[in-house]
């Protein structure tokens, strides 16, 4: 055949469940030898959970990995590392308290004898392969003192150390600067003159148009479009991504925008790098107005949410609500205000795992069902079970652990503990992240309803449809700054992706746009 | 056809949930245990006489749990309480003995009530110490209560240069002579202390399950960021059960200067272990978030009763101690089994609604 390169790891009809929620569905993928094989789609498309399997971080529920002809299985990461399988996390996997040489070889220290570790060699080894990188990063160096783009340089340098015939690369370029950026290309050109087989994530499609030998788009679990990369473009991408029966969002029920009910004047907060993590953010919102804030990870968003709820002292910069300023500097007291929030990490942030459904959605407003001191439970398990009539909550019982509960139900009980303090204003982020697609469409359903009953609502996203289909008006956020904004009739995928470029160097044309 | 679908899965073995009930009531089931083990094995196990020889003993480590319990729920530890016991029994022994020089040698000597008061009040003050140090200063709960522990240890030592305050019988001048009372003074037949237990422990379960206070400590140690982001103010919380397990403590301090009529600075020192064993052997999670009073008090009684009970057997004191350690770990490990099996079944009886 036409096909150059031969299959070295293919999985066939991997399935992959978590409680609540299918992550991978029947899904066949090759990675192929000596190529770029790009694997692109959404926010919970199932991307990391494929990577995962192939790292052996997480087990298939069914299906099967073939390697070079034989069905293996991957018990855990050291596993899939005998054979050759290498991968760059997301979020880094570093220890911040050892040296960049110590993080290299970490769990392949070189020893004498098994025991002694020979400290020089691997210094030596380190420099060799950061000097590949070409990068002048001391292997002497704590990896808790490097600025993110160096710290990524020594995953990347780490990932290199162990020979691997597969290296998986989950969003490498992330936190690279342009030059950076040009350096990982080199070294990949140079990693599949080897053979190399390279498994490559990324949300930037130019990226992978320009890198890709292969290409495979997921969605919603399933794989969607496979192929060679030649002829494939940007656009047929997206419309793999997003698919061509775009997804229900409940275009909006007609509703005017209201008076400003919040208001956000020159936010800036110091970034521990150097620089503004939050860099002059002023931005208004009106009653009834759906609001979306676009870009990419670390653009600051999330930052900026923080600095609304109170979440950092060294913010600067003023809040007004209904026109009159916002001083409270407790959660509590900007809750009182009509502030509430739905974080992005729903088990970290958004829950309490261990504590009923019930416990967690009245959280924030108990005190709504107190007389005196004393707690009426009869009073509050009504008002709970009113929102979980109103937002649709599959609950077996109010006394379960919200752990037991999907994804899309969780989030459902975020929404109603923040719905129960009466806000004015809802700060949402990345409010499907983690759901599934009919809970999704309901989350967004209820996010309109809201809003036409004159709630403000300010979300976050990653998605472009999301923003896209669901604002009002958009802003694009990029390395701390609002780089554009738009109303909801003139935003076009290409302009909203051109504004959250802003400042990431790789278009250096949009720069001047 | 469909109603039969759905009516399938809904149903949750029956044999399970027989069984997570007898986890769930496992430290009953243990305390009835060992009540019954020693009424055969010991004999004048249930006199009145010794139940109530016992139920004071109990009553002790019951109230240093209750004040744990709370701590131990926000996922911290306070192993200050046995030096706090010392340290206002000292207290209080100090005050009723000599009184607060004024100068010009003159000295105020206090009543009764306002003893007991400012006694209490210092031990809020050592726990608002450790609080302070763990929320302000961010000292972990463990280094911060092990460093109290050994200064309010000093302290009570320097207070007396090491002696024992003897012969606390106060004086009616002064209004503190029934002071030996609140050791061993009955009310109704039943001993002061188990009152003050009783007491105690009423308020303090309604607090953890009636209070929006009670929810926040839960909530706190369930996820202190969640809890902060929902608007809890977590390190007034955690103030709180610091300051209130060093006022359990307090109580405890002045009773048993009150029992014995001296005040020995060495006294509590390891309560807080036992304490610690009550508080875990009645469910209390150390990861935070979980645990109740009233276990809490039950696991005193095991620990207190299986103690009593082996003294009365003639067991060996050696022994004892290796049965109280094996039971304390027992204990943990039909927790986790008990965690398991009911995340199982709430997972079931989820997933069977989502089909």
């Amino acid at each position: 055949m036409s096909d150059p390169h031969r299959i070295l790891l293919s999985i066939r009809g991997g399935t992959k469940v978590y409680p609540g929620t299918r992550a991978l569905d029947n899904v066949d993928f090759d990675v192929r030898e000596g190529a770029v094989n790009v694997l692109v789609g959404e926010n919970g498309a199932g991307k990391s959970t494929l990577m995962k399997v192939i790292a052996g971080v997480e087990q298939l529920t069914t299906g099967e990995i073939v390697m070079e002809g034989r069905p293996v299985s991957f018990a855990s990461t050291s596993d899939a590392a005998a054979h050759g399988i290498g991968i760059i996390f997301q979020e880094l996997n570093l220890f911040p308290n050892m040296t960049v040489a110590d993080n290299i070889f970490i769990t392949r220290e070189k020893a004498r004898f098994g025991i002694d570790i020979a400290a020089k060699d691997q210094k030596e080894a380190a420099a060799d392969l950061l000097r590949r990188l070409e990068h002048d990063i001391s292997p002497d160096a704590l990896v808790g003192d490097l600025r993110i783009g160096e710290q990524q340089i020594v995953e990347i340098a780490k990932a290199l150390a162990q020979d691997v015939r597969i290296l998986i690369m989950d969003e490498p370029t992330s936190a690279l600067s342009a030059s950076e950026v040009e350096i990982l290309f080199r070294v990949i050109a140079d990693l599949k003159a080897r053979g190399v087989a390279i498994v490559y994530i990324s949300h930037r499609l130019e990226e992978l148009v320009r890198i890709g030998d292969y290409v495979t788009v997921l969605r919603d679990g399933r794989i969607t479009g496979s192929r060679a990369m030649d002829g494939v473009d940007v656009p047929w991408i997206v419309r793999n991504m997003i698919g061509a029966a775009s997804k229900d969002y409940a275009k909006g029920t007609d509703h005017t925008v209201g008076r400003e009910v919040f208001r956000a004047e020159n936010i800036c907060l110091k970034s521990r790098r150097g620089g503004f993590a939050v860099d002059h953010v002023s931005l208004t919102l009106h009653a009834g107005e759906i609001l979306g804030i676009y870009g990419l990870m670390g653009a600051g968003r999330s930052e900026f949410f923080e600095c609304v709820m109170a979440q950092h002292r060294s913010a600067t910069g003023s809040f007004f609500i209904d026109g009159k300023p916002m001083r409270e500097r407790s959660v509590s007291g900007r809750i009182a205000r009509g502030i509430a929030l739905i974080p992005e990490d729903r088990k970290a942030e958004g829950l309490i795992q261990i504590l009923p459904i019930r416990e967690n959605m009245t959280l924030s407003s108990l005190r709504k069902f107190v007389s005196g001191f004393h707690l009426s439970l009869k009073r509050e398990r009504k008002g709970v079970a009113d929102f979980v009539r109103d937002l649709t909550i599959k609950i077996a019982s109010a006394e379960n652990a919200v752990s037991s509960l999907s994804g899309g139900n969780q989030q459902k009980v975020v929404i109603g503990k923040a719905l129960m303090t009466n806000p004015k204003i809802l700060l949402m982020d990345e409010p499907s992240r983690g759901i599934d697609i009919g809970a999704k469409a309901e989350v967004f359903r209820v996010m309109r309803r809201l809003a036409a009953e004159g709630l403000g609502i300010l979300f976050v996203t990653s998605d472009l449809e999301e923003v896209l289909s669901l604002s009002d008006r958009i802003l694009v956020m990029s390395n701390g700054r609002i780089t554009g904004e738009f109303s909801s009739a003139e935003a076009t995928q290409d302009a909203v992706v051109a504004a959250a470029a802003i400042g990431h160097a790789p278009e250096p044309a949009t720069l001047e746009a | 056809m469909t109603v039969q679908r759905a009516a399938l899965p809904m149903r949750v073995s029956n044999n399970q949930q027989a069984m997570l009930l007898l986890l769930k009531l496992r430290t009953f089931i243990a305390l009835f245990a060992v009540i019954i083990f020693f009424s055969i094995a010991a004999p004048n196990f249930l006199d009145l006489g010794t139940i109530i020889i016992m139920a004071k003993h109990v009553a002790l480590n019951g109230l240093l749990a209750i004040g744990m319990t709370f701590v131990i729920i926000t996922e911290g530890i306070d192993l200050s309480v046995g030096s706090i016991v010392g340290l206002t029994g000292m207290c209080a022994g100090w005050l009723i003995l000599n009184g607060v020089p004024v100068g010009f040698g003159y000295e105020v000597y206090f009543n009764l009530w306002e003893i007991i008061a400012i006694v209490l009040c210092v031990g809020i003050l050592v726990g608002a110490v450790n609080g302070i140090l763990v929320t302000k200063l961010n000292v972990a709960p463990f280094i911060a209560t092990l460093g109290t522990l050994y200064v309010a240890r000093g302290l009570a030592l320097l207070s007396s240069g090491g002696q024992t305050f003897p012969n606390l019988n106060g004086s009616s001048a002064f209004g503190t002579s029934w002071f030996p009372l609140l050791g061993e003074g009955r009310f109704l037949g039943i001993p002061v202390v188990v009152w003050m237990l009783i007491v105690v422990g009423l308020v303090s379960s309604y607090i953890a399950l009636r209070t929006p206070l009670g929810r926040y400590i839960y909530a706190v140690g369930g996820n202190e960021r969640a809890a902060a982001l929902s608007g809890v103010r977590v390190n007034t919380i955690k103030m709180f059960v610091y300051m209130f397990s060093g006022f359990c403590a307090a109580i405890v301090g002045i009773v048993i200067a009150s029992q014995l009529v001296a005040a020995q600075p060495a006294t509590g020192e390891s309560f807080e272990l036992n304490a610690i064993a009550a508080a875990v052997l009645g469910g209390t999670s150390l990861s935070g978030g979980r645990g109740s009073i009233g276990g809490a008090i039950v696991g005193a009684f095991v620990i207190g009763i299986l103690s009593d009970g082996l003294v009365m057997m003639g067991v060996s004191e050696f022994w004892q101690i290796i049965i109280k350690g094996a039971v304390i770990i027992a204990a943990v490990v039909v927790d986790q089994a008990q965690q398991r099996l009911q995340a199982h079944i709430s997972l079931q009886r989820e997933a069977a609604l989502a089909r």
